[in-house]
Formats: C-alpha cells, structure tokens, sequence
C-alpha cells in the first residue's frame, strides 16, 4: 500500500466518532458570524445593523482577489456588527444576528436530492465557487476559487482529492463520505470540468475501509475517477505528502503542486463545491467532529457557521468534568481555545476535549541528540538545529537551512523524549524569516 | 469550573523519554551481563557494582555541589554510562582503578562539557581509555572464563583471541566459544549471541537504528575479508574478527550512543564505515591488538564536521545546486 517516504509518525488512531451518524445541530439564539474566516484580505460587511436576513444571503463582501464572501447561516436580525474573539484568539469584526425562524434565500435549492448533471458552464462555475464563499476546508481556508485558477504557464493535469483525514480524533471528513459519496463524486466531476483535467484520484488512509469500498464501488463506473487506499502514517493529509504518496512526484521546494501539474482538494471542499454549483448554496455550514476521551457521546455535527461552539458540545454529552484543554481542530495541528463560546467557522473541523492529565506538557530536558526529530521530519529538515539557531536569533543560518519548507505538522515535537518545544521555536523562525524575505523583496522592487 | 490549559500545537506527544531509551538499553544488556556473570562470576559482579554505584555517586555530587541543580540520577543515564564502563574492564580490576575510571567518565567525559547531550566523546569510552593508558598491565590481564568463578583479584588470566592473533601464540577458541563467550576479554563484550539479542530488542524498540551497526560491521568483515584473501596465512578470516575483541559491544551499544553520533542516516553511515575502517587498521597495523575503543572516539570527534557537511536529504530539493 502506498505511502509517502519521508518521516512521519505513527499516532493512536483515536477515531472515537467513527461511524457516528451525522446529527443536525438546532439553530441558536443568536449567531456570531466572524468577517474573516480564511486566508486573505478581510470581507467589507455588506449589511446595517437593523437589517433582516435571510440563510444564505451575502452578509460580508470579498475585498480583491485572495479573499471570501461570507454569509448569513440563519435567518434573523442583525443586533450588532462588533468584535468577537475568534477561534484563533485574535479580535476580528464579525455580525451578530439574533435568529428569527429559518426562511432561506429563494434561489438555493433545499431537496434533498443529488443533482448529478452538471449544466453550469465552465467559465460560471469559478464565479458560482467564488460567490459561494468556498474556502479549503482541510484547515488552511484558502479561498477555492483562487486555487481554482491557476497562475500563467501552469496547467493543471491531475487533481487529488485529499480524504485522507490523518488527524488522529477526528471523523468529520470519513462520515461526510460514507453519507455524501453521490453527490462528491459529482463535485468532483465539477472540478475536472474547471481544471480540464481527465484524471482524479481520491487518496483515502487505510483506516477508512468502508468509505473506501463505498466509493470504489461509486467510481468503478467513472473510468477517470480512481480511489487509492494509503497506508496510514501522519502528515499523509499534507499536500506535499499526499501528492508523494500517490504521484512519487515532489513539489520543489518553494512550488506550489500547480508547478507539477497537480490540484489537491478536500473532500469536504470538494462537497461544498457540489452544494455551491449544483443547489447555489453558499458555505453556511459545516460538519465537525466533537470529541474526547472523556466526552460521553463523541459524534459528527452538521453545524450553523456562528453557532457557539458550545451547542454541539452540549449535544455530544456536555462538557465533562476533567477537562484540561479543548482544541479546535485535530491534536496534531489544533488551536487550544479559551473557552467554548467561540464561534463556529469555516475553519472549525472538530473540537477535542483532553482531559487534564494529557493536557500539559511534560518539562523540557537537554537535548540527547537521538536524532528522532530528523528522523520523524517529513521534510527532511533538521528542527533540532533550525530550534537551536532560533534561540540564537541566528535568522539568516534558519533560512539557509530551509526554514521555510516547514509545513508545521508538530511531528518533531511529537517525538522528542526530551519534550522539547521545537516547532514553538520553528515557527517563531519561519514566521521571522518570511517576513525577512518579504521586506527583501520589497525593497526590491 | 477550573482554568483551561492554552498551549500551541502538537498537543499530544509519543510519550517518548529520556530515560524510556536509557533504561531500554539497560534492560538490551542484560543479556550479555549475564553471560558476564556466568563466565567472570564473583570478580565481574564487584567490578560491575562498583562502577555503576560509582558513576550515580559522581553524577549526583557533581550536580548537587558544582552545578547546583536538580539531580538527573533517575533518567538512567549515569547507571548506562557505569554498566557500559564495566563491560569495557576485566573482571579482575581492583576497585580503586574502577572509581578514578567512573571520575574520569562522569567528571571530564560526561559533567566538564554540561551533562547529558552536550559531550562530544562517548563518557564510557573516555573513562576506559583513560584507564588503559594510564594502568595498561592492570587493563590487558584478562582472567579465564570459569562457570561461576569465585575468585576476584587473583583469578587465573588468560589472552583474549585478539591478542593471540596479534603476538601469534596459544590456539583460538573454537568458534561456538567465540559465539556464547567461553574467551578471555572483557566482561561485557564477550558474548557475541547475547548481545546481539540485546541488539535485536534495541531495534524492535526503535532505540536505534541499523544503519551505525550494520555499517560498522560490514566494512569491518570486507577490510578483514580482502585482506584475508589475499594473505590468508598472516590475515585470519572475517568471522573472527566479528565475533573477538569490543566490535559486536562497540556496533551495538557504544557507536550508537545518541550525544556523540550523527544526527541524521547518510551521516551515520560514514560514521559507522569511519569506526570500521579505523578499528581494522588499528587492529592489524597498529600497536594495540584492539582498537575499537579509539576508532569510535575517533569518529565521535568527526561527528560535529559530519553534521555539518553531510545534511539529511531534504523533500523537494532541487537536482543540482542552486547558484
């Protein structure tokens, strides 16, 4: 079975949901929709505080290229167009709307029946993507449609759909294609439309054996669709590890996969985008998973974009008692948030609740030089050096040592015995270093 | 409800530790210390005890009085470094040479460069060495291997195999006492059955990995084997040399101490063809009938110029060189 080569790790699998019904999460009180829920310029707010919306309407307006609508997930009143502290601990403009039943806007198109024929022309369909608001949802939130449009002289002959979902705890993505496959595979089909492409391989771990057999069986009548089953080992859902595993081909270093011909895409994405296309409805909602070890019913939620993160919690059996952290998103790469008021964004595939003994880290010790760091990189980077040469503020020997390909996926610090904090002191160098790099060439120019 | 831990990405970790690995390789060792104990008995114990209790005595002074810290006696690194110095002495060394031994692996190998990870040299080997130019008769009288001798200090002596080789007197072992370790040598280093099991477990546990072994042993056989082909009379076969002397001790356990080899694969394969060239050529040319010992202090001091220079192969990195 096909894997990628460089490093990684073995996690427990964790999966607790899996296999857990999507339930559908009742509409609160009142939404807080945050303005900025992606990669790329802020949205200009588009309504006045008074205003009546309805689900589905545009609420907040992309601002250029690199950049997302965002609309209204209930129907209702906006109270207030204030802050709000968002899920990334940072203060963002955001809509709060108190709900008032749930009318929809009338051109979505609420049956729930796949609609498999694709009539909307190609040229339309990245404008349908780009007014749905559709962004990455495997955890970067890159606007789609700009993704959807490849730089000059780059063609495109090959997409992947990343279904790979290797964040240990989380299921969201594995549920959504055991009760969607229809209507991805014909996302998928809309986005070989947009690509021009005549190949698409669906890359899904091992773990997943019945979501695999059920597509395979879906796909055994497209003869450019084809699913590849990879071996698990975490970061296989990192772009550049999952072309590797399934194409043997790299991305150079500083290129993007567009370089090499190839598109990845998310199947969770890759479902909006069929919601977008085929119903005009824009990305209002989500599934997350909710989960724990100490979480009574761990479980998979369709939620309201600007639902408090609490809702669904209260529904997967509430808080419970030993809590030492909750963590929007997976354990590998999440963010441990303040409390569970926060809304829930286009970003949010899970929370996770540790209980309080596997909360803190354990203190730092000398490091041994085991070398496992190198070892576990799955970019073949040197984070006991590169942390070493951050401490010494040593910029310049971090960029030498190519810094900038780390793709922070917390692999070295998931195996040092020393618990030492490496990819804290990486990402202080990577962030340093890029913008180094980016007064670099602004002077320049 | 009580305060909620805020802390960055990864928030789960292998469990990994420190002294997880240190007391994985203990537990790998115990193997060739018994076979120890059966073949050198009362002297190998003593020898043994002393150098161990020595080495967490030091480390704990040291720490407690000179650094004023908190001890790290418990991770198992000071009780690794004492077991490993009494596999590399003869079983009939008296005590006071042992504890100037642990001194000089503890305090100037170990402690003077800041403790655990931040020594260049191989502590053990620093203290061995140490001891067998500063009391070379003491540290070349080997006793007899005797099922569960009771002698200590006045225990019959023999040569080890290597020795014979070197100075052409007495018959070598035959080759089955080669393999369970019925030869004069070392306490630790004569088994070659029992620490290659130990070997085996350290790799099933992933505590380290083949390359620096397997690398270091197989130039050690094609340096030998070449020359034993083309002078067979004054060469003796491969084999032998795999399984006589600190090679098997030295692959295993000693090159692969983690502070003082490579950081990452393609370096500690040179590494490991350093020590194997360095050992062979010390055995055969040089004064000494063993020289694994050297060969690795040798290349623990190549290590930092091997991290520098032989980096580990980077994904998506350009074919040829960037200008």
């Amino acid at each position: 079975m096909k894997t990628f080569t460089f490093g990684g790790i073995h996690t427990a699998d964790m999966k607790l949901s899996a296999g857990k019904k999507i339930q559908i999460v009742p509409i609160p009180s009142e939404v807080i929709i945050p303005l900025e829920q992606h990669i790329g310029a802020p949205t200009n707010p588009v309504v006045a505080v008074g205003e009546t919306v309805k689900v589905g309407q545009l609420i907040g307006k992309a601002v250029g290229f690199i950049s997302a609508n965002i609309h209204s997930s209930v129907s209702g009143k906006v109270t207030k167009i204030d802050t709000v502290i968002d899920a990334w601990g940072y203060k963002r403009p955001a809509v709060y709307i108190a709900v008032e039943g749930d009318e929809w806007m009338e051109n979505i198109d609420k049956k729930d029946v796949v609609r498999k024929e694709i009539t909307t022309k190609r040229e339309d369909i990245i404008q349908k993507i780009a007014d749905a608001g559709i962004v990455g949802l495997g955890g970067a939130c890159f606007p789609t449609h700009v993704k959807l449009s490849p730089p000059p002289n780059t063609k495109a002959e090959l997409l992947l759909i990343n279904a790979v979902e290797c964040e240990p705890y989380l299921t969201c993505d594995h549920q959504l294609m055991l009760e969607k496959a229809e209507e991805i595979i014909v996302g998928i089909q809309i986005l070989m439309t947009v690509l021009q492409v005549n190949k698409a391989i669906i890359g899904i771990e091992n773990n997943k054996k019945d979501a695999i057999s059920l597509l395979q069986q879906i796909t055994s009548s497209y003869s450019t669709i084809e699913v590849c089953p990879l071996a698990m080992c975490y970061p296989q859902g990192g772009e550049k590890q999952l072309i590797e595993a399934i194409t043997k081909k790299q991305v150079p270093s500083g290129q993007l996969p567009i370089n090499i011909g190839i598109v990845v895409q998310n199947v969770a994405t890759t479902y909006a985008i069929y919601e977008a296309v085929q119903k005009n409805k824009p990305l209002i909602e989500r599934v997350i998973t909710v989960t724990g070890k100490k979480v009574a019913k761990p479980g998979n939620f369709l939620v309201r974009i600007g639902t408090p993160l609490r809702v669904p919690l209260d529904m997967a059996g509430g808080m419970p008692e030993d809590t030492g952290k909750i963590i929007g998103g997976g354990p590998m790469m999440g963010r441990a948030f303040m409390n569970a008021d926060v809304p829930v964004t286009k970003r949010s595939a899970g929370l996770l609740v540790m209980p309080t003994l596997e909360s803190a880290r354990k203190e730092m010790q000398n490091c041994i030089r085991c070398a496992k760091c190198v070892t576990a990189c799955p970019m073949g980077l040197e984070p006991y050096l590169l942390m070493s040469q951050a401490e010494k503020s040593m910029w310049k020997e971090m960029e030498e040592t190519y810094i900038t390909d780390c793709i922070e996926c917390g692999c070295c610090l998931f195996s040092c015995p020393s618990n030492r904090p490496l990819l804290d002191y990486l990402r202080m160098g990577k962030s340093t270093v890029l913008e180094q790099i980016r007064n670099r060439v602004q002077k320049v120019n | 409800m009580n305060k909620l831990i805020i802390s960055p990405a990864p928030h789960i970790h292998s469990g990994d530790s420190i002294s997880k690995n240190m007391y994985a390789v203990l537990l790998a060792l115990v193997p060739a210390y018994l076979v120890g104990l059966y073949f050198f008995g009362i002297g190998a114990f003593v020898v043994s005890i002393t150098a161990v209790l020595s080495c967490i005595i030091f480390e704990f002074l040291i720490q407690k009085f000179i650094f004023k810290t908190t001890t790290t006696i418990h991770d198992g690194s000071a009780m690794l470094t004492g077991l490993l110095l009494a596999f590399n002495l003869p079983s009939n060394l008296p005590i006071w040479i042992i504890i100037i031994g642990a001194l000089v692996a503890i305090g100037i190998g170990k402690m003077s460069f800041g403790g655990l990870g931040n020594n260049p040299f191989n502590p053990a080997l620093v203290g061995r060495v140490f001891l067998l130019i500063s009391f070379p008769v003491q540290m070349t009288t080997w006793p007899k291997p005797i099922p569960f001798n009771t002698s200590y200090l006045d225990a019959e002596t023999a040569a080890t195999p290597l020795a014979m080789i070197k100075y052409n007197f007495g018959n070598l072992p035959e080759k089955m006492d080669l393999l369970i370790g019925n030869m004069g040598g070392s306490i630790g280093e004569v088994s070659a059955i029992a620490l290659i099991l130990g070997g085996i477990y350290l790799l099933i546990k992933r505590v380290i990995t083949w390359h620096i072994p397997v690398s270091m042993l197989v130039t050690t056989f094609l340096f030998t084997g070449i020359l034993h082909l083309i002078n067979p009379s004054l060469y003796v076969s491969p084999d032998i040399h795999l399984l006589t002397g600190g090679l098997l001790l030295g692959a295993i356990f000693m090159a692969t101490d983690y502070a003082t080899s490579p950081m990452n694969t393609v370096a500690q394969l040179v590494y490991g063809i350093g020590i194997g060239l360095i050992t062979v050529t010390i055995r055969l040319f040089g004064a000494y009938p063993e020289g694994v010992s050297f060969a690795i202090l040798i290349m623990n001091g190549v290590t930092p110029l091997l991290n520098l220079y032989v980096k580990p192969k980077r994904f998506g990195a350009p074919k040829t060189k960037k200008n």
